[in-house]
């Protein structure tokens, strides 16, 4: 119990109020709903909880039991110390949206230089406070595109090789509106690695064309054209990428893209499950009045000393109501702040490195895994950063089940997602894999392949 | 008082965190794409603590003080709830594991939303939205679904009383419909009248907050419900004041139809200087298949030898998915953890004490300040933050000097309704100590403002920074360390 109340207090209180008991202060619900009889177990005290909950987690293996090579949006990288340590400063995990300045400027100027490393991180002009995740900051972008051509574009294209996960939630978010088209994912335009068939759906009538960099199968596909076409129909392009990619890739500023999103969970953000992830937005400085979500402006105080404040307010719901692009309030403070440490931390060269390690012993893995009878790389031509799609001789489920026992986690099983990639398995590789365990990995597919 | 930023603190060379050299043969990098510059900053480990536990020294914190925030629910956040939130057996799976290997968080999520279903009395609650206005979105998309699947096409039109959030006409104009505002009576309930007008064949819905953000309990909430669902709609509740009702009064009994949970403010778990929140949404029996997927559920019911199983089901009508994998995982297991620490006493004992002590300061505090809607309160009351004889002194300028006095402020401006609003929300985690320091510091600043209104506004005084120059942030707009060329 968190209450403080002492019965000497509760009686004070209640005699102040002018009311005989606390029943008193609920007479105007409605009495045949009043205090129902809850069914839930019996409180337990913190020590019980704690067990309880020890009892829970041990009910499951996790990546520090299992060697893992899945990805597929989440990735299991090293998080230095220091990052969670500082997240546990109370003053930043118990406080709110920094609506008052003058007690907020910890959680703004961190915001702010969040908002500086992201730009930087994607070669992009701004970026934003932060959404949900990667999936509904892609939602947000398709948004921000219809909002943008005043509802007069309606077709929102997205590749088949953006996560399936960001394209159904990018589909729920344009169900609202009636006439948005949200198309380019079906399997006949399919994903080549040219791009051709899809470029060829961009039309005038197009808002945005979202794709993602790494794609869903970890491929570096050079949008070049695509951008460019784009571009001459008046659409709008935005990427989906993954930021340890952009340790050692073009960013997508340098492509020329209207909007660049991704998840933040790579950059010191726990597994957690799923979740609470990191939606990073990122655009062009002439868009920053259509943006959704919180920014945070750098200005002066009464002194003249530097000072942050959340600035274009009255773009936001609190202020236009009906008339706001997005309903956004509550995003990801606090893991935009563990995004923001990490980076810190690393710093340039370390960032680098981390995107180094994940492409040596990803390429590493690839090749040994392509030496191997049976087994050959889906896209064997295309270039890729940490992840890569392999074909199996064996149903992808029996693999990965039989890998399992062996306390390894082989990937993630396309079929799941793509009708079409039967004996397909998706695998990610970062810097936490060593070489021995890759050499585990792939002695224990050989002999799957076997048995 | 003001700290550099991370890249004024940067030297080129340092480097805070090293990794291990690369133990696999050398690779070739790729020939096209390369990136050439990346300008993140260069900081030793210290300099990086440092810098950070400075800046974490500029914020206000429930943690330091009285965060009386209107309408967020600013209560005491549990140390046990981190502590076992960050269990590696739990935080460190992936959310793609073979379910067979996750079967603690399946149970974790599926008595969690067997909880929250109990507490509210629905029927069925999916633990996938992010935030309370990601709950929302979800509660208008379904509205919209369920009348698209029963062929009511021209049913466009959600009613939203002008006392509501900003998020519930975001929400619903983001979702394609028409919002139009509902009044409020003079006794601070929707306004019946208005509402019979506007129950016709056009309408899809109303959303309604209970007890309102005035802070009153609305007397009319069955009336209102019934006669929404008479005309054909669906009663949206937003959840953000659910403290109030907690073993009290459960919104699925009274005849809502959806409602959003926020984690974040009933159910204890960290605000995050701006989230993550977490936003459960719940529905009765006949839209249980319109929630977003996807939801855990018992795939096999086991027997006395063999636990049961869990997986994840993909309900029939699904409005979609929200977002990536599962909701916000790390937020459920601080909201389970709480909820399994209070029981059916211990969650009517919050919400009991959370509305003992917003009567108990709304008696004190009427003492100076005009309260518009002056009747027993829930878990918050909203006062006038002006005086019709000092024109000169406003709501911001009570809430700046509240600072010098070391209280975070209420929420200001808003609800809307009310002029000038000081929107005030003790919550149950506070003692009356802390509360009768507030009512003498409001009941001082009273008489400031009478005798020595500069006091006011040119507060606050004793803060890291002084008032900022808002114009100046929006007119130059610098969002980066740098600006852009």
């Amino acid at each position: 119990m968190y209450t403080p109340h002492t019965p000497q207090e509760i009686e004070e209180m209640l005699r102040v109020i002018g009311v005989n008991t606390i029943e008193d202060l609920f007479l105007k619900v409605p009495e045949r709903h009043r205090f129902p009889e809850l069914d839930l177990p019996e409180p337990l005290t913190e020590m019980e909880a704690s067990a309880e909950l020890q009892e829970i987690a041990s009910a499951n293996a996790s990546t520090d039991d299992f060697v893992s090579f899945l990805g597929a949006g989440a990735y299991n990288h090293y998080i230095p110390a220091a990052v969670d340590m500082l997240l546990r400063r109370g003053e930043f995990y118990t406080a709110y949206t920094p609506y008052q300045p003058e007690v907020s400027q910890g959680t703004l100027q961190a915001t702010f230089e969040y908002q500086s490393l992201m730009a930087e991180l994607t070669g992009m002009d701004i970026s934003n406070a932060s959404h949900y995740d990667g999936a509904t900051a892609a939602a947000e972008a398709a948004n921000l595109a219809y909002h943008f051509f005043r509802g007069k574009s309606k077709k929102v294209l997205v590749s088949r090789a953006v996560n399936p996960q960001y394209r159904e939630t990018i589909r729920t978010y344009m169900q609202g509106l009636d006439d948005v088209l949200v198309e380019g994912d079906d399997a006949e335009t399919g994903f080549d690695p040219d791009m051709q068939s899809f470029i060829d759906k961009i039309d005038n009538n197009t808002a945005i064309v979202i794709v993602q960099y790494p794609d869903f199968f970890g491929r570096t596909i050079d949008y070049t054209n695509l951008v460019e076409f784009s571009h001459q129909k008046g659409a709008l392009v935005a990427f989906v990428f993954n930021p340890t990619a952009l340790g050692l890739l073009k960013p997508p500023g340098e492509f020329d893209v209207d909007i660049a999103v991704g998840d933040g969970q790579p950059l010191g953000i726990p597994l957690s499950y799923g979740g609470p992830y990191l939606g990073i937005f990122t655009t062009k400085q002439k868009y920053v009045r259509k943006l959704a979500g919180r920014l945070v402006g750098e200005t002066e105080d009464e002194e003249g000393q530097r000072a942050y404040v959340l600035t274009l307010t009255a773009r936001e719901q609190h202020i236009r109501r009906e008339k706001s692009t997005s309903n956004i309030c509550t995003n990801q403070g606090l893991m935009a702040l563990a995004a923001t440490v990490y980076l810190s931390l690393l710093g340039k060269s370390g960032f680098k490195q981390v995107a180094n390690l994940c492409y040596q012993k990803a390429h590493y893995a690839a090749e040994q895994i392509a030496d191997l009878p049976g087994y050959e790389l889906a896209f064997p031509e295309t270039p890729f950063f940490h992840e890569f799609v392999i074909k199996t001789p064996k149903p992808a489920d029996e693999i990965i089940h039989h890998l399992q026992e062996h306390w390894i986690l082989a990937g993630y099983d396309l079929s799941q997602t793509y009708s079409e990639m039967k004996n397909h398995i998706l695998v990610a590789v970062t810097e936490k894999i060593s070489k021995f365990e890759i050499d585990e990995f792939v002695e224990a597919l050989k002999e799957v392949n076997h048995d | 008082m003001t700290e550099k930023t991370i890249y004024e603190l940067s030297q080129p060379g340092r480097q805070g965190v090293r990794f291990p050299e690369s133990d696999v043969p050398e690779q070739a990098l790729p020939d096209a794409f390369l990136r050439t510059e990346i300008n993140l900053p260069e900081l030793s480990e210290l300099d990086v603590v440092r810098h950070f536990t400075n800046l974490s020294k500029l914020n206000y914190s429930i943690d330091g003080g009285f965060y009386p925030l209107g309408s967020c629910t600013m209560k005491y956040n549990p140390k046990i709830n981190e502590e076992v939130a960050r269990l590696p057996g739990l935080a460190h799976t992936h959310p793609l594991q073979p379910s067979v290997t996750v079967q603690g968080n399946l149970y974790l999520m599926h008595t969690l939303q067997e909880y929250l279903q109990e507490i509210s009395g629905f029927y069925r609650v999916s633990l996938s939205p992010a935030a309370g206005a990601q709950g929302e979105l979800v509660g208008a998309l379904i509205i919209k679904k369920f009348h698209q699947i029963n062929e009511n096409y021209k049913r466009v039109k959600i009613l939203i009383p002008d006392s509501a959030h900003g998020t519930n006409p975001a929400t619903s104009s983001m979702s394609g419909f028409n919002v139009v505002p509902l009044p409020s009576d003079e006794r601070g309930n929707v306004d019946i009248e208005a509402l019979k007008t506007e129950c016709d064949e056009t309408l899809a819905g109303l959303m309604l907050t209970n007890p309102n953000t005035l802070g009153l309990f609305d007397e009319n909430v069955e009336e209102v419900i019934r006669l929404v669902h008479e005309a054909g709609g669906l009663v949206y509740g937003d959840g953000a004041n659910l403290n109030a009702l907690l073993g009290i009064l459960r919104p699925g009994d009274v005849g809502f139809d959806i409602m959003h949970f926020n984690l974040h403010k009933t159910f204890s778990t960290p605000h995050g200087g701006g989230g993550p929140g977490s936003g459960p949404v719940g529905v009765a029996e006949h839209l249980a298949e319109y929630l977003p997927s996807p939801i855990v559920t018992i795939i096999d019911e086991g027997d006395d030898e063999t636990p049961p199983l869990f997986d994840f089901y993909e309900p029939t009508l699904s409005i979609g998915r929200m977002k990536s994998f599962y909701g916000h995982f790390g937020v459920h297991i601080r909201a389970y953890t709480y909820i399994a620490m209070h029981g059916i006493k211990g969650l009517r004992d919050i919400a009991e004490k959370a509305v003992l002590n917003a009567n108990y300061l709304m008696t004190k505090v009427k003492q100076d300040y005009k309260l518009p809607y002056d009747r027993t309160c829930m878990h918050e009351f909203v006062v006038e933050g002006a005086w019709e004889d000092i024109p000169e002194v406003h709501a911001l300028d009570i809430s700046k000097r509240l600072m010098d006095y070391g209280f975070h402020p209420p929420t200001n401006y808003f609800p809307l309704i009310v002029h000038e609003a000081l929107m005030i929300e003790p919550t149950e985690t506070e003692n009356k100590d802390t509360l009768d320091s507030f009512a003498s510091a409001l009941k001082a600043i009273a008489k400031e403002a009478r005798e020595k209104p500069e006091l006011l506004h040119g507060a606050p005084f004793t803060t890291p920074i002084r008032r900022c120059d808002e114009v100046k942030a929006a007119r130059d707009l610098v969002l980066c360390c740098w600006i852009p060329e």
